[in-house]
């Protein structure tokens, strides 16, 4: 019986090892309207853990942005206002795709952000359905769900409009 | 008749077509252009040019353009001389398209760049491909085909 045990894991343990990086290179789930936005957890920029599952409760504005994106770098006002004016019901969380962190980090001087600002990479990207395009900003409901996904520009109002809508 | 001038100069400044910035993705001619779905026909042909993705790292090892290879990012000195040495290794007389799509194409900080450089160099036969707001917005999403890693 051990015999058997021994020589199944024998064969399964390579099979696996061969499915794994197949699993790891296959095409990224979409995230779209109605579908759960996937959890994380990654340092923030001050070093201190940012979950978005912590946020529940709150109504997320997850915003994908990098410091050559120009109409990234536009809309942060508008992410700050939000977050101020909304605190008690909104999070903001900003996740930079930029390259290294040494460009994403200089933006923190040109802002004073009052929501968590963290370093994305290709699997976080890939986490979100692959973030091929900037500016790319979730509205995620109080339970964890999608409510809307802009991708590229937004006409002028309109994440304020759906903010309001969300928080009630 | 001083009033008069500026009048007209006033007159012909709003009624001015809007100028293209120097460095940005509108400076590049319509003639240099091709659209993705005459891109993604050439590729489903079997007749795929030489592809250069001259945009951001990160973007390329999320998806890009089956056989495109990184040469970026245009809006940087380092990205440029990787551009130069990727040019190097190519037939000025062969197609070759580049693109980007990291963001809508008139605030892209990259393609520009890289199409002066290439023209400079004299390359005769290429093309920029027309990504109106992102890569994956008018490609991805579109079903083009894309490979994923870098």
């Amino acid at each position: 019986m051990r015999l058997a045990a021994l020589v199944l894991s024998c064969l399964i343990a390579p099979a696996l090892c061969c499915i794994a990086p197949l699993r790891a290179r296959a095409a990224p789930v979409p995230v779209i309207a109605g579908s759960r936005a996937p959890d994380f957890t990654r340092a923030g920029f001050d070093g201190k853990p940012v979950t978005l599952s912590v946020y529940r409760g709150k109504v997320v504005l997850l915003d994908f942005w990098a410091s050559w994106c120009a109409p990234c770098l536009e809309e942060m006002p508008d992410l700050i206002n939000l977050q101020k004016q909304n605190g008690g019901k909104l999070q903001v969380i900003g996740v930079s795709m930029d390259d290294g962190s040494d460009a994403a980090k200089s933006i923190t001087k040109r802002f004073s952000f009052n929501y968590p600002l963290l370093m994305g990479d290709a699997q976080f990207g890939n986490l979100y359905g692959g973030v091929l395009g900037l500016p790319e900003i979730y509205l995620i409901s109080r339970d964890g769900k999608v409510l809307k996904r802009w991708r590229g520009d937004m006409k002028s109002g309109e994440l304020d409009q759906a903010v309001k809508a969300a928080v009630g | 008749m001083i009033r008069f001038g500026f009048a007209a100069l006033a007159l012909a400044l709003m009624f001015a077509p809007a100028v293209a910035q120097p460095g940005t993705a509108p400076t590049i001619p319509q003639s240099a252009l091709i659209q993705a779905a005459a891109l993604a026909d050439e590729l489903k042909a079997g007749a795929a040019p030489t592809i250069l993705q001259v945009g951001f790292s990160l973007l390329y090892a999320q998806a890009h353009i089956p056989g495109a290879v990184y040469a970026g990012p245009g809006n940087k000195e380092e990205g440029i001389d990787n551009l130069r040495t990727r040019a190097k290794t190519l037939a000025k007389d062969k197609p070759l398209v580049i693109y980007c799509g990291c963001c809508p194409w008139e605030k892209c900080p990259n393609i520009a760049a890289a199409w002066k450089e290439l023209t400079a160099e004299g390359f005769k036969n290429l093309k920029v491909l027309y990504l109106a707001d992102n890569f994956g917005a008018d490609w991805a999403d579109k079903g083009y085909p894309v490979t994923r890693g870098s």
